[in-house]
């Protein structure tokens, strides 16, 4: 349809896999993004599983301490890099250009070229397992358990695949900057974009200026390990790791939320059938965490004895960050208040987010106060802290997202039984896991080791722990299903089924390659409602006659006769990103395997080179045009 | 948007220049915190020289005219910018290769002092000190030598006129990048150089 295949020959037509791994569309970028992440979840779920049933009983003998490092270290790692971060990027991809009337990000090769290093790094990561074992240092990796050389590649494996994919964020985000501040339809000013694309690119400032941070770390650790270079032994510092880490780790824990948060923010409007109450507040109170967020990281270290007025005024900064937080929990309660409120299951998610969330968010305050820290810190009373805000935030914002968009990725709803069961059982399972964390933590229970002692106590509210965490997995074998089954077997949803307000819903389900077919002039915060609604003279929104799609064709999908064919030309499809990006993939693992892998850096150096040349000096689109 | 003449933005296309420099800005703003924190982690590890060679080692004036070539580098890098603007092909040609030369000469001085110290006992290894400082002025080369393989390119492109400004790399980018590594370079010399003597 779009694709004009006159000029030039085309490798393949947009079916088939040659044209996933050549594609540049940005939403089939976003779906790579998602199915990866989704795989990774179930992997890093069942390492969980594995950890639950070690610390069920008192002395577990599930795993062995060595095991257990390496599986704690990699659930925490992959959840956070190659779950939750790319769970994020698969929406922005998806949504941002649909979110501010474009036909593509930026620069769509380098997008594709983001996605394929961040397949290769999840790949190097997750390979460690059977290639001399995995990372065992913690997420954090803290030195010097980091630079032991006693276990040859396992830290190495994190170093570099960390390191990667940074770099594979650092360009998508870039490249969401680049798209969000240059390419907005006519008419779409910063303050009309949806939340969503807001904190997308609140989130990509963050990770523009935190992930350099915590690359000069992972050098610092690699050349340690490597070169006998000096920052965390010898005459180094170990907590030089930890300020470099915390530097990058605390904007991360934002990079993880705020996502989720834009998601909820577009959802709670829709299903309260109100405006977001105080979009400027949500927009500003996202930048404000943003700004905050880099001022507040020695929280992490107070027990690492920075002296008490640095964790004075650590503990005030972190307090204040609950400020902007909890501001947009106002904003949500304030946009359903008095709402005509459906539940549906992307509200009921939401409503999950929003509670769940805020118990996550009142345990960080208990943090920030140093003495009470000093008590908290490394015991499961953290743990559970960060499964609120993480699980009970960031992944039921997601999956609130999925059932919400689904329709748009394949004009099926995902089935409403399965997801009540999902829903009741995800949000059951949860609390049961992490609740009891609370207690054990305060009890004295410490995070981070392989097994406890009889007779403290600890047992009944493991027990319990691991029974939620089971309940937990079958609610995601649910999901999986209706995920599956409905994605050819589902209701049918039309363009708009949830009476949407965002530009993303004015186009056919799915979404043409091109987007739009006449690029939209906004005049509203919300346009689309705009297009469908007027408002009577006490305010209440009345339908539209005669508007079904807005001004925006509706039988875009069955392609043919559309006169503004001729004016589109969409970057063509091209494998070099995919050749760049495995060259790079190739060095690392050489660089794991240093001093024999150099051989490896060499032939992965030598790929990438013929992948940048040959992207260079390709052309962009069919026809000498440049995107 | 850019102020020189745009090639008509036919068919709803958006203008990339100003794309690509919003993401270079970007990039470079990147950047500031990647040589932010080693700069950090070397005052940090200034004076841990484990006894063994530190600062001392530093010859001022040499380090200087090398900081002084560079310098000028981005004169002719605005040079080359501007012929590039007024169309001046030979212009932008001769100062294309005039920066990469300047490039080339900067990175040669920054070999010959490593050597030195290496000589003297100064090694990667060899104390904290060592580490940071390596790491850093390390890292800084290989943005130098990045800078000069880009220069390169557009030299060769420029020899059959295949230089544009409105695709893939330009005259433009490779100037912000060129001009950013060199007042980092300023930073660098200031801190670690002539604060420590
Ligand atoms: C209301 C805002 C928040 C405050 C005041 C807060 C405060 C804190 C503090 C003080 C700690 C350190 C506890 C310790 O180790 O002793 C901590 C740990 C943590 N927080 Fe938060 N937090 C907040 C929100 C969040 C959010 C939104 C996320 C992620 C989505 C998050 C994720 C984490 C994680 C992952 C850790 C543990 C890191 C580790 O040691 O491995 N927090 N939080
Ligand atoms: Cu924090």
């Amino acid at each position: 349809m779009v694709i004009d295949t006159s000029k030039d020959l085309v490798p393949a037509r947009p079916t088939g896999i040659w044209s996933w791994i050549t594609t540049v569309d940005h939403k089939r970028i976003g779906m790579m993004y998602g199915i990866t992440a989704l795989v990774a979840f179930f992997v890093a779920g069942l390492q969980a599983l594995l950890i639950r049933l070690q610390l069920t009983n008192a002395n577990g003998t599930v795993l062995s301490a060595d095991a257990y490092n390496q599986l704690f270290t990699m659930h925490g790692l992959t959840m956070l890099l190659i779950v939750v971060m790319p769970v994020g990027a698969a929406f922005m991809n998806y949504f941002i250009p649909l979110h501010i009337g474009a036909r593509d990000v930026a620069f769509p090769r380098a997008n594709a070229f983001s996605f394929w290093l961040f397949l290769f790094s999840t790949v190097i990561l997750l390979s460690s397992f059977v290639l001399g074992g995995a990372p065992d240092g913690g997420w954090f990796g803290y030195a010097p358990l980091s630079t032991q050389l006693e276990e040859y590649v396992r830290m190495d494996y994190y170093a570099v695949g960390a390191q990667l994919l940074g770099v594979a964020s650092i360009m998508a985000s870039a490249n969401f900057i680049a798209t969000v501040f240059t390419m907005r339809a006519p008419g779409m000013s910063l303050m009309r974009i949806p939340v969503f694309t807001w904190m997308a690119v609140v989130v990509s400032f963050l990770l523009i200026f935190s992930l350099p941070i915590f690359g000069v770390g992972l050098f610092q650790m690699f050349f340690d390990r490597n070169f006998g270079t000096q920052f965390f032994g010898g005459g180094g510092d170990p907590l030089l790791w930890q300020h470099l880490f915390w530097l990058f780790g605390h904007p991360e824990v934002y990079v993880l939320i705020l996502p989720a948060m834009g998601i909820v923010s577009e959802i709670i409007p829709v299903f309260s059938r109100k405006p977001l109450f105080g979009y400027p507040f949500v927009v500003f109170s996202g930048i404000a965490i943003g700004f905050m967020g880099f001022g507040v990281w020695a929280h992490h270290m107070y027990t690492a004895g920075l002296g008490p007025v640095a964790e004075a005024g650590f503990g005030v900064a972190t307090m204040m960050i609950a400020v902007p937080t909890g501001v947009k929990i106002f904003n949500w309660i304030g946009t359903m208040w008095g709402g005509k409120i459906r539940f549906e299951l992307p509200m009921l998610f939401s409503i999950g987010f929003v509670s769940l969330f805020v118990i996550g968010g009142l345990s960080g305050v208990t943090h920030s106060v140093v003495p009470s820290d000093y008590q908290q810190h490394d015991s499961y009373y953290v743990v559970a802290h960060f499964h609120y805000v993480l699980f009970g935030g960031g992944v039921f914002g997601f999956v609130a997202g999925a059932y919400y968009w689904f329709p748009k990725w394949t004009g099926r709803f995902l089935d409403k039984r399965q997801g009540l069961w999902h829903f009741w059982l995800m949000l059951i399972g949860f609390n049961l896991t992490f609740a009891p964390m609370h207690i054990l933590g305060l009890n004295g229970m410490p995070r981070r080791t392989y097994r406890y002692g009889e007779g403290l106590g600890f047992e009944f509210w493991n027990q319990v722990a691991t029974v939620g965490s089971f309940i937990i997995g079958l609610s995601f074998l649910i999901f999986a299903w209706n995920l599956i089954r409905s994605r050819k077997h589902g209701e049918l949803a039309g363009d708009d089924p949830w009476d949407g307000r965002t530009l993303e819903w004015s186009i056919s389900s799915p979404p043409p390659v091109h987007n739009f077919d006449e690029i939209p002039v906004v005049e509203h915060v919300d346009d689309y409602w705009h297009r469908k609604y007027a408002t009577d003279e006490e305010g209440r929104a009345v339908r539209m006659p005669d508007v079904s799609g807005g001004t925006v064709a509706a039988d875009t999908d069955t392609g043919g006769d559309d006169s503004h064919e001729e004016d589109m030309h969409m970057p063509s499809p091209s494998y070099y990103p995919i050749v760049a990006a495995a060259g790079i993939g190739t060095m690392g693992y050489g660089f794991v395997y240093l001093p024999v892998g150099w051989i490896v850096v060499g032939i992965g150096a030598l790929i990438t080179m013929w992948g940048v040349f040959g992207w260079s000096l390709e052309p962009v689109t069919r026809g000498g045009e440049h995107e | 948007m850019s102020s020189q003449a745009a090639p008509v933005e036919a068919h709803g296309h958006h203008d990339v220049r100003p794309i690509r420099k919003a993401a270079m800005w970007v990039f470079l703003g990147s950047e500031c915190m990647f040589f932010g924190s080693m700069i950090a982690t070397f005052l940090l590890f200034r004076n841990e020289t484990a006894d063994g060679p530190g600062s001392e080692l530093f010859n001022i004036p040499f380090t200087s005219a090398s900081s002084f070539v560079l310098l000028m580098s981005s004169l002719t890098m605005v040079l080359a910018h501007n012929a590039f603007g007024n169309r001046d092909a030979r212009g932008t040609r001769i100062w294309l290769a005039a920066t990469a030369l300047l490039g080339t000469v900067f990175l040669a001085g920054q070999i010959f002092e490593f050597t030195e110290f290496v000589h003297e006992g100064l090694t990667l290894s060899s104390s904290s000190f060592g580490s940071a400082f390596y790491m850093l002025t390390g890292f800084h080369g290989a943005h130098v030598a990045i800078g000069v393989m880009m220069l390169m390119a557009m030299f060769y492109l420029s020899l059959d006129g295949r230089l544009y400004d409105d695709r893939g790399l330009n005259v433009e980018l490779v100037g912000l990048y060129w001009h950013f590594v060199d007042i980092v370079w300023i930073v660098i010399f200031t801190v670690v150089y002539l604060l420590q003597v």
